[in-house]
């Protein structure tokens, strides 16, 4: 299979898309950027590449002549992020037996080390069900899937046996750092064989037959024919200068590429935010984006969870919860902390603040769309700030609002990958114009580089 | 200390730039022994400048956001904000006046090294800043020393009425050169001001003829980052001096015989190999990284044709000269016209202007934080050349001398972004 990459080094996550020499979408993938581009972008591409295998799958299983296997594409694929969840929960359990045997952990060792292993056993157990048909996971990453599983843990094992609480998830925020860091080692072949064999055997079908099709995807070869990167931390990849393209046009044209009607795009990414004009084609003809400071940015969300020692992924939810606004003056990411403790001082609600906070944001979103030219019909809104709820409710009522309810918001569950989408799609067009941006040596590294992915 | 990495300029610099840099040490040189020789010292801003005047009178000019600027790009910028800061001047005041005032708490070490001189006289010639009025005020507290005076009314419609002008020269007469007399200790000769106006015009012409080089392709000159250089003479302390007839002269031959090689302006990594795009500028530079800056623009191949900011001390390309023959009137003339002194319409149409004339692909607003007057509108200004010339703009945001409101990756993302939007637009257009 050949394809065209297109790369998003976002500050929060790193994006990698794939798309085939038609155009379509084979593979993507995500990860945690954590301010190391060069390493996220190997795992994001990997991950997208991996993915590329599993629609290798797909269209080798619409077509198989024997049926019994065309349902089990989705089991295999779950059985594979289990798999790869699993050597990742290893991972983490020997960084948090490293820690607790460090000398400075002496006096402790014996409180935490018990109640660590009892929820990291807990977590491995429990960690089928994550991936087990249509499960719904709150996350695509391995920190928050694991994080939330042990802050549960802690919580549980804190009130019942007297450990310190802060001590104990301090191990799990020191240990997943180390972990996320490090390249991870494991080879796509085992993993797959490895969820095959856990697969039920095939009612009147053999094993054998599905044996022969995972060797099939983990044997096609996949040339990557052509690189387009982009994001914020784009001008640190090693791509060369005509493989590297502005955001802005990137998550307009992938946008545009998913609703063919867009016409207004809003991006809001962790550092900045994007108010996106495109034309009947796609092509950018204004933009605009906040300046330096991140206020309002995906950052500030990012502050706020962690204030709340909550995972981003619960700060929506847990907004839209609210029963009325706080009014909230500032988006300062600096101020963040200090808003919101000043807020639940004066005995305010956490889903109230949170609410207003949420509104507060938009609001700056809004401003930054009217000094774009406005929000014409249709609007578009992506980002990984896309995927909070109470975000996207409340920039609906304000376009309503301000734009009237002629416009119609389009929200992709899969929009944080538009910059990336957008970058592959640049890439074909370098492709069918004969001057694509190849990169054989990163190719070559990012494909031997063992990856730590999204589960 | 400040943080920002820059990568040291490797400019080969041309003849008139070496002689710029003779003419504005020997200047402040001069400054520095002004109190031994003798000669009285006039504070005064750029728009609306009365360098002839000055001159006439044999007094030295000492341009205080000159000063701010050559500290921003010193790097010295920062320490001279948070002295003003430390002595309670708020965040939002305008970082020129700020960094004046820091420089002169921290022993008035102008840009070459040299202590400035203590102002005899502050000369405010031009009101349309509201700024600098303050400005003023804070360094009359400090030098405790005269202030005069010059009204100069806005332009509201684009012109300059009779009832303006006379109002001005009425001021110059009544007020301004008597108070001027005084402190020089001698009477203005009529004949000494028409030498030096006429001298003005001579400079005049040439820059202008600088200025339209770059409707040439490629532009021999960028007429923004360039043009900074360009302008430094005639809108500080030679305009109507011999010196500045010379550089002129120069600086026009210079151009002429790079138009003649066929060759493009000069940037911080040597000459441009390509102009690639070809952009007007509203706004000034941003001074604390002005190379970084600049090289955001040539390592794109994006060549600046005109600027409104290097005409904000004179807009000559309009048409406007000094003239002997109408000694105050032509001073009146100037403080009147120049560009801060316009409305948004003029500031637009001479925008349009240029963007047609110098057939630029693109244009680009630079919004400084520091100056809510001149900032306001730039907006408006932009979707409204968008809409005339169906030639797409592009915004960014900096400061003139306040490191902390330079975001590099910020602006160079915009700029990107802008010229692969050009680029887009232009690749759509031609399919």
């Amino acid at each position: 299979m050949r394809c065209v990459v297109g790369i998003d080094l976002g500050s929060t996550t790193t994006k990698a898309v794939l798309l085939d020499e038609h155009g379509v979408l084979v593979g993507r993938g995500i990860t945690n950027s954590r301010s190391n581009y060069e390493v996220a972008c190997a795992i994001a591409q990997k991950e997208a590449w991996m993915a590329a295998r599993f629609t290798i799958l797909e269209r080798m299983l619409e077509d198989h002549q024997d049926p019994s296997l065309r349902d089990l594409g989705e089991g295999l694929k779950g059985g594979f992020r289990l798999q790869l969840y699993l050597v990742q929960h290893a991972e983490l359990a020997n960084e948090i037996d490293s820690l607790l045997n460090a000398p400075h952990a002496a006096p402790y060792r014996n409180v935490l080390a018990g109640p660590a292993k009892e929820i990291l056993d807990e977590g491995e157990h429990a960690a089928s069900a994550l991936f087990h048909g249509a499960a719904e996971r709150k996350s695509d990453f391995f920190r928050d899937l694991a994080g939330a599983s042990f802050m549960a843990g802690a919580e549980r094992l804190t009130k019942s046996h007297n450990v310190p609480f802060e001590r104990l998830v301090g191990l799990f925020d020191r240990a997943i750092l180390n972990v996320e860091s490090r390249p991870m080692d494991y080879d796509f072949g085992t993993l797959l064989r490895k969820a095959a064999g856990h697969l039920p055997t095939i009612v009147g079908g053999t094993n054998e037959a599905l044996n022969t099709v995972v060797e099939q995807i983990v044997g096609t070869p996949i040339e990557e024919i052509a690189f387009v990167g982009t994001g914020y931390g784009r001008q640190t990849l090693p791509f060369p200068k005509e493989a590297v393209r502005s955001e802005i046009l990137c998550h307009g044209r992938g946008a545009h590429r998913v609703f063919s009607n867009t016409r207004t795009v809003l991006d809001i990414g962790g550092q900045d935010t994007k108010a996106i004009q495109v034309d009947e084609h796609g092509v950018v003809t204004s933009f605009q984006m906040n300046d330096r400071c991140a206020a309002g940015c995906g950052r500030y969300l990012g502050y706020i969870a962690d204030e709340l020692n909550l995972g981003l992924h619960e700060l929506g939810p847990l907004a839209l919860r609210a029963t009325k606004m706080t009014k909230v003056n500032s988006t300062c990411t600096v101020f963040a902390g200090a808003e919101l403790r000043e807020r639940l001082a004066m005995g305010q609600k956490r889903e109230d603040i949170l609410a207003g906070l949420h509104r507060a944001i938009m609001l700056r979103a809004m401003s930054l769309l009217a000094r774009s030219g406005g929000v014409d019909n249709e609007f578009t809104f992506t980002g990984g700030v896309c995927k909070n709820p109470m975000a996207t409710k409340i920039l609906e009522d304000l376009v309503r609002e301000h734009y009237g309810d002629q416009i119609h918001l389009n929200i992709h569950p899969d929009s944080i990958y538009m910059g990336a989408l957008g970058g592959a799609l640049f890439a074909l067009d370098d492709v069918k114009a004969g001057k694509p941006g190849i990169l054989p040596a990163f190719a070559a590294r990012s494909r031997s580089t063992p990856m730590r992915a999204m589960v | 200390m400040n943080l920002q990495q820059t990568e040291p300029s490797i400019t080969r610099k041309d003849d008139s730039q070496e002689k710029q840099k003779r003419m504005i040490a020997g200047h402040f040189d001069r400054l520095a022994c002004a109190q031994e020789t003798g000669q009285k010292v006039v504070y005064t801003f750029v728009p609306g400048n009365l360098t002839e005047l000055i001159g006439a009178l044999g007094m030295l000019p000492v341009l205080p956001e000159i000063n701010a600027l050559q500290s921003g790009m010193r790097g010295k910028s920062a320490g001279y904000i948070a002295e003003a800061e430390k002595a309670g001047h708020s965040e939002d005041v305008c970082t020129y006046v700020k960094c004046d005032i820091g420089m002169l708490k921290s022993g008035n070490i102008g840009p070459t090294g040299t202590r400035l001189p203590p102002p005899d006289l502050l000369l405010l010639s031009y009101t349309g800043c509201f700024t600098f009025l303050k400005w003023f005020e804070l360094l009359r507290e400090e030098y405790k020393c005269p202030v005069v005076m010059l009204h100069v009314p806005y332009q509201p419609d684009g012109h300059i009425t009779d009832e303006m002008r006379t109002y001005v020269v009425n001021q110059l007469r009544t007020e301004v050169i008597p108070t001027m007399e005084r402190i020089a200790g001698r009477t203005l000769d009529e004949d000494v001001l028409k030498q030096w106006l006429d001298r003005s015009r001579l400079a005049e012409d040439d820059l202008v003829a600088v200025w339209e080089s770059a409707r040439h392709r490629p532009s021999p000159i960028d007429g923004y980052f360039g043009g900074v250089y360009y302008i430094g003479p005639i809108f500080s302390a030679f305009r109507g001096t011999d010196a500045a007839v010379d550089y002129y002269r120069s600086l026009r031959l210079e151009i002429e015989e790079r138009i003649a090689r066929g060759e493009g302006p000069m940037t911080p990594d040597g000459p441009a190999t390509r102009e690639r795009y070809r952009l007007v500028i509203e706004g000034p530079p941003n001074w604390t990284s002005f190379h970084d800056f600049w090289r955001m623009f040539s390592r794109e191949g994006a060549t600046v044709v005109a600027s409104t900011y290097t005409r904000v001390g004179g807009l000559y390309d309009t048409g406007f000269r000094h003239d002997s023959a109408r000694p105050l009137e032509s001073l009146a003339e100037y403080c009147l016209g120049c560009y801060t002194n316009l409305g948004l319409p003029s500031r637009i149409a001479l925008l349009e202007r240029y963007i047609r004339d110098y057939q630029a692909d693109g244009f680009i607003i630079n919004s400084v934080k520091s100056c809510n007057s001149f900032s306001a509108g730039q907006l408006l200004i932009l979707r409204e050349l968008e809409r005339r010339t169906g030639v797409p703009g592009g915004f960014i945001e900096s400061d003139l001398v306040d490191p902390r409101y330079f975001g590099k990756a910020n602006i160079e993302n915009r700029l990107q972004s802008y010229l692969q939007m050009l680029d887009a637009n232009l690749q759509r257009r031609s399919a």
